[in-house]
């Protein structure tokens, strides 16, 4: 069998971030873009922690922690977003949440 | 120490990252999704594993896991509603956007292909001492100071404005 190399946790990666793209790209409900959009930070982690054991640092994981902060900092912002267009509106799709658009 | 039966590991645990990936895209309940996406962060962790990083897989799984798919779950909670389940669930651009994401996967393989070479035949450096979550925390306690605070603020700021938004009346 093929030893695993880090070429193979890129492959993983970029399949996760394409998922994630056609989450936010094509799903209407608010909530599963925004896990998508999880989905896309998770595969940019991935990529990290991979290039840090190929290089023998510790950086990549350190990013990677930074990462999760922003991960669960946009989280909190976009759920609140959420609840209060909610509150007004009574929608969480997407393409009916159109303000600013005339 | 030599690990045993990596290779199994790595395609069951990737093929469950990308099958929960799969499903928080195409699932039509929103709960659904979140639990997929948990089976997803639960697998990434254990490549975290794989890959000598045990700080970061107990940060994935208590912080992503346990934290971010808590509040996920509490909101879809808030904001159910029993119509949007028999609504379509993709907007009416979904071929266009299907397309694009398939062209950004070729562009992706295309160059990991053309970049292979880089990968082969390069040994993996020896892991060194058994104390990463040591080295991690003297890393963002010493180089990664000033980042490590910006963060923290980041996170307050956060959660004063969610408080605020989610807030009927101030």
């Amino acid at each position: 069998m093929v030893p695993i190399t880090t070429i193979h946790y890129l492959v993983v990666a970029a399949a996760l971030f394409v998922l994630g793209v056609i989450g936010v790209l094509t799903r209407r409900n608010v909530v599963i873009v925004l896990m998508s959009i999880e989905l896309i930070l998770n595969a940019v982690n991935l990529n990290l922690v991979a290039f840090s054991r190929m290089w023998g640092g510790l950086q990549g994981q350190v990013f990677s922690i930074f990462i999760v902060v922003d991960a669960a900092a946009e989280a909190a912002v976009g759920l609140g977003i959420l609840i209060a267009f909610f509150r007004n509106k009574e929608t969480i799709n997407v393409d009916e949440i159109d303000l600013l658009k005339w | 120490m030599t690990p045993v039966a990596t290779p199994f590991f790595f395609y069951m645990l990737s093929g469950l990252a990308v099958a929960g990936g799969l499903l928080v895209v195409t699932r039509r309940n929103a709960v659904h999704s979140a639990l997929s996406l948990i089976v997803t962060l639960l697998a990434v962790a254990g490549l975290y594993l794989m890959l000598y990083a045990p700080f970061v897989a107990g940060v994935q799984i208590i912080v992503y896991a346990g934290g971010i798919m808590v509040l996920f779950l509490f909101v879809i909670m808030l904001v159910s509603l029993e119509r949007t389940i028999k609504e379509r669930q993709f907007n009416r651009m979904w071929p266009v956007g299907l397309a694009a994401s398939c062209a950004l996967l070729a562009l992706f393989l295309a160059v990991f292909e053309k970049g292979k070479k880089l990968f082969e035949d390069r040994p993996l450096p020896p892991l060194t001492e058994n104390n990463n979550t040591q080295q991690i925390g003297l890393m963002l306690y010493g180089n990664y100071m000033f980042a490590f605070e910006i963060a923290s603020l980041l996170l307050l700021v956060a959660i004063l404005g969610a408080v605020i938004m989610a807030k009927k009346r101030i």
